[in-house]
């Protein structure tokens, strides 16, 4: 009885039914990891469970006909051997082999971080989780002044492991540098005034992850010094916002701080102020 | 929508892509949004935005669980920005994509005129996105940079498959699809408004930008190499 939780753990995850597989390799192009491939012995298509981060992009996205899996092999055996293939629409299983699985604990931290239609049920917003300045009309998160960072690791659709955020959270967090308390890594930390995630997700990918600081317009460069210096040290890639308040006239401070920086700029997203309040008066700069 | 933060690209093929998204804060003012997300969606039709999403439920480009095999041959334009609207049923976060920054500034307008409640956003280049709202007669409340990628960049693919990939910072498109695309269109096997089509299926959140991909697998597909 002891042994069921693990041996569950490493039964579930997304699969690809060997049933219903016909091997036309639509959904060896679409996986953003690159998790499945064709293996060539029992010619079946087959996901990488290491690598696979459970977004459900193969499941969800690829849309499905349900057609005779027998029959379809058929047709592409005898097409196979007058050199022909079936040039089919590249978004389309179309035996409906994918085959999702409930997942457990550790592996279910995977789809919440990777699969943009989950919501995170610590902050209750789909995607990352993350509010950002999106809603700073409403929340009044980041003040004039202050500056908020995003730093999101494993974007571009590299992917990343909850050691490798770790390790830079836990750099920052040296630097007294606090996590926003209403985010979905800050959740998985054990302590987040150092910085640590729980040991038991470590092993974990994801397909991106984002964690969120607030500090000063002061201290931007020394944080931005801090993540350059921590990307160099991770397999992974991060990819850096960093957000504002403006001024009564739409200026924005951290432009300048920007560009003595040398870092580029040029897109980002604008906050109209339309937002209002309409159930609590929210306390400014708090957050 | 972080997921539209991070979008690459040098800022000239940025000035087709705009996009526009409101979203609620919980406990502060989701209660009783879900009308105001459908009137934003409504009020964004009249526009002609290229693209509607509701990051709940999706696109108006979207996978169909039951295709019919001829869709090989004969695949219909399944698109339904209506159903879009209809289907939003619970607090979430909604988008509309313009390619014309005039459809933009009017779209402005009328969503200042509404006076919905909802926190509404522009991701687009950071100045563009200035102008358009202070034509509009709106001042901007915060602002949020993207100051690109860091680390390990030989993961990364090649600028144009990079520019299609992004265009779903979730990353539900696949680098090695878009890279696949590119090389269709080049080959004439796809054009590319069905190459961007097949793409913007994968978009979930319904913020990929098929005016600005068919002008990146254009230019593709005339140059060598």
């Amino acid at each position: 009885m002891a042994q069921e939780p693990q041996l569950r753990y490493i039964l579930v995850y997304m699969k690809i039914s060997l049933d219903r597989c016909v091997a036309c390799g639509n959904c060896v192009a679409i996986c953003p990891v690159g998790a499945i491939d064709i293996d060539p012995v029992i010619n079946r298509a087959m996901v990488d469970q290491d690598r696979c981060v459970e977004c459900f992009a193969c499941y969800r996205g690829l849309s499905t006909e349900h057609l005779n899996p027998t029959l379809v092999r058929s047709i592409r055996k005898v097409f196979s051997w007058f050199r022909l293939r079936f040039d089919p629409e590249p978004d389309v299983c179309p035996t409906a082999a994918i085959e999702p699985q409930d997942l457990v604990w550790p592996r279910i931290v995977r789809r919440a971080f990777s699969d943009p239609l989950v919501p995170h049920e610590s902050t209750g917003i789909h995607g990352r989780g993350t509010e950002e300045v999106k809603t700073n009309d409403v929340t009044h998160r980041v003040s004039e002044g202050e500056v908020g960072f995003t730093i999101e690791f494993g974007r571009p659709t590299v992917s990343a492991s909850f050691r490798d955020i770790s390790s830079v959270t836990e750099t920052l967090a040296a630097a007294c540098i606090a996590f926003e308390a209403n985010n979905p890594v800050t959740h998985l930390m054990d302590d987040p005034s150092i910085g640590k995630i729980r040991e038991d997700i470590l092993n974990e990918r994801v397909l991106s992850a984002i964690i969120e600081v607030k500090t000063t317009m002061e201290r931007v460069p020394e944080i931005l010094r801090i993540v350059r210096e921590a990307a160099e040290n991770i397999e992974t890639i991060i990819a850096i916002g960093v957000s504002t308040r403006c001024d009564a006239e739409g200026g924005s401070a951290l432009e300048s701080v920007l560009h003595d920086e040398g870092v580029p700029f040029w897109r980002g997203k604008t906050n109209l102020g339309l937002g209002r309040a309409s159930q609590v008066e929210p306390v400014a700069g708090s957050g | 929508m972080t997921n539209t933060l991070h979008r690459y690209g040098a800022p000239e093929t940025l000035k087709d892509d705009y996009i526009v998204f409101a979203m609620t804060a919980r406990g502060i003012n989701d209660e009783g949004s879900v009308e105001k997300f459908k009137t934003f969606l409504r009020i964004a039709q009249k526009h002609g935005p290229i693209n509607l999403g509701d990051a709940t439920q999706g696109g108006v480009y979207r996978p169909s669980k039951r295709l019919n095999p001829l869709a090989h041959w004969f695949r219909k334009d399944e698109r339904d920005p209506e159903s879009v609207v209809m289907n939003i049923n619970q607090p979430t976060v909604v988008s509309a994509v313009f390619d014309d920054p005039k459809a933009l500034k009017a779209f402005l307008v009328d969503i200042k005129k509404a006076d919905l409640g909802l926190s509404v956003n522009i991701s687009a280049l950071i100045d563009s996105a200035a102008e358009i709202a202070k034509q509009a007669g709106i001042t901007r409340h915060s602002v949020e940079y993207s100051l690109g990628f860091f680390g390990v960049l030989d993961k990364l693919p090649d600028r144009a498959t990079l520019s299609l990939a992004t265009m779903c910072g979730h990353g539900m498109i696949s680098f090695s699809l878009a890279k696949k695309m590119i090389d269709w269109v080049k080959q004439s096997r796809r054009t590319p408004e069905e190459a961007s089509a097949y793409m913007a299926r994968f978009c979930s959140c319904g913020i990929f930008n098929t005016t600005r991909s068919c002008r990146l697998l254009n230019e593709c597909s005339h140059r060598t190499g």
